[in-house]
């Protein structure tokens, strides 16, 4: 008899951010520290709001709402080539 | 134990109770309303803790899904299209390896629209990894739920206790129902070994990717294979406490006959009605009732039926195919030396006569049987 189970927690090992193909950039000069990014980020990967944000890649799929709804369009998605499926580049 | 005159529906619920079902989800579809009705009326009166009044037959199988994985005896009541809903969540309860049990009132599918008796509707939801126990009379489907959550339980697996509609759900009859204290000892308390746990979280029914997916698809199907221990053990178990054993296939006057046809379902008593006046007569006729579909007992109708002439009845077919049992039927005789034929029909509650059944006994006589059930078509 065989259950498919999984215990919580399986990001710890599982680092989603390897799904991405686009990587959103931030330039901290022109960013006004609004924390619209941070509130859209599905992820929650964009960092402490007050602050630049301050992305956590390991976790960010690249889904580019930051770069849509920032009001200063200070977030470039830049394309990003990386081996597939391995843990370290 | 007391023999009563009732409704098999109000019986088959009276039988549900006994069990200690915690949790019942069920949309009224006819002809299995009069069981969820019953069951309903033993909920207001106190008998069971939950009744889920869901808005569709999807609603009611995902609820029990989620209170049996959270440890919960489960118990619902279905039919037809109702049971067509179910259909992908009856996967998952299998996959899941999740013990609900569920009454089928049998009815026949859409289009057209149709409400009275055939398989075609638990036919349809062969390979979805539930266990399949098919009654002939209302007895039967009272014995059947309270030994079907033993056999659930034990292997970890669902159940469907598949019961004609209107011929039994609608009947009323004399009935022998068990002791309330005798079902309870009957049944060991429910115990889920991968039980949703807010203190001990996981998720259950997991992702799997290619390289682990097939190992518990392989696991399924050997472990409902086995299952026909199980219920053979709990069948003879059930005649010990309460007198009536079952296993997975009934004969009647099979070791000598050399023709006998297999069936499932109420369609049974008339058959076996015909067979015994044959018998009367001197012919060497017999019958035999199929009650677990699935597992399949290939091996068990290959030691009783080998080397004869079987003729399978059902009520159920597959357009463009050979209908399921007969194909099942056949794999398992294959090579024994029998002859195997079918006569698909009684669709829709197309009612046959004694003489329909005298007519298949005297054609077998001549070989293989081909056509239609009670066909208007003569040709």
């Amino acid at each position: 008899m065989k259950f498919a189970v999984s215990k919580p927690g399986t990001t710890v090992a599982i680092k989603t951010g390897e799904w991405r193909s686009q990587k959103p950039v931030v330039d901290t000069s022109k960013c006004i520290k609004c924390a619209t990014c941070q509130n859209y980020c599905p992820e929650g990967c964009m960092g402490t709001s007050g602050q630049a944000p301050d992305i956590d890649y390991d976790y960010c799929k690249g889904c580019g709402l930051c770069a849509q709804e920032c009001p200063v369009k200070c977030i470039k998605m830049e394309h990003e080539i990386k081996m597939v499926g391995k843990k370290k580049q | 134990m007391a023999i009563r005159t009732m409704n098999y529906s109000a019986a088959i619920a009276e039988a549900a109770s006994y069990c200690k079902v915690d949790v019942i989800a069920s949309y009224p579809i006819t002809p299995s309303t009069p069981i969820a009705h019953a069951l309903n009326k033993i909920y207001v009166n106190g008998g069971f803790p939950k009744f889920i009044t869901v808005e569709a037959e999807f609603s009611a199988i995902s609820s029990l899904l989620g209170a049996s994985a959270a440890g919960a005896r489960t118990f619902s009541a279905t039919s037809s299209q109702g049971l067509m809903l179910m259909h992908e969540v009856l996967f998952s309860t299998a996959g899941m390896r999740l013990p609900v049990v569920m009454a089928i009132a049998n009815r026949a599918v859409s289009s057209p629209l149709n409400i009275w008796a055939d398989e075609q509707d638990s036919m349809s939801q062969r390979d979805s990894g539930w266990i399949q126990l098919y009654c002939k009379n209302g007895q039967e489907a009272v014995d059947t739920v309270i030994q079907a959550f033993r056999i659930a339980e034990k292997t970890m697996l669902p159940a469907m206790v598949c019961l004609d509609g209107f011929y039994i759900t609608h009947s009323v009859g004399q009935v022998d129902i068990p002791d309330k204290d005798k079902v309870a000892a009957f049944l060991p308390p429910y115990k889920n070994p991968c039980v949703l746990d807010p203190q001990n979280p996981l998720t259950v029914g997991s992702y799997a990717l290619p390289a682990d997916y097939q190992d518990f698809r392989e696991d399924l199907c050997a472990d409902v294979e086995a299952a026909q221990e199980t219920i053979v053990e709990v069948g003879k178990e059930f005649g010990r406490v309460f007198g009536r054993e079952y296993g997975l296939v009934e004969y009647h006057n099979c070791k000598d006959a050399d023709r006998v046809i297999i069936t499932l379902g109420s369609v049974y008593n008339t058959i076996e009605m015909v067979a015994d006046a044959l018998r009367a007569r001197g012919e060497k006729v017999g019958v035999a009732h199929l009650r677990s579909f699935r597992p399949f007992p290939a091996s068990d109708l290959r030691a009783n039926l080998a080397g004869k002439h079987v003729l399978v009845v059902e009520r159920d077919i597959s357009p463009g195919g050979v209908p399921p049992v007969y194909a099942e039927v056949s794999e398992a005789l294959s090579g024994t030396g029998s002859t195997v034929s079918v006569a698909a029909g009684l669709l829709g509650g197309r009612e046959a006569k004694k003489q329909a059944f005298e007519s298949l006994f005297e054609r077998m006589k001549q070989g293989k049987v081909k056509g239609w059930l009670c066909s208007k078509d003569k040709k």
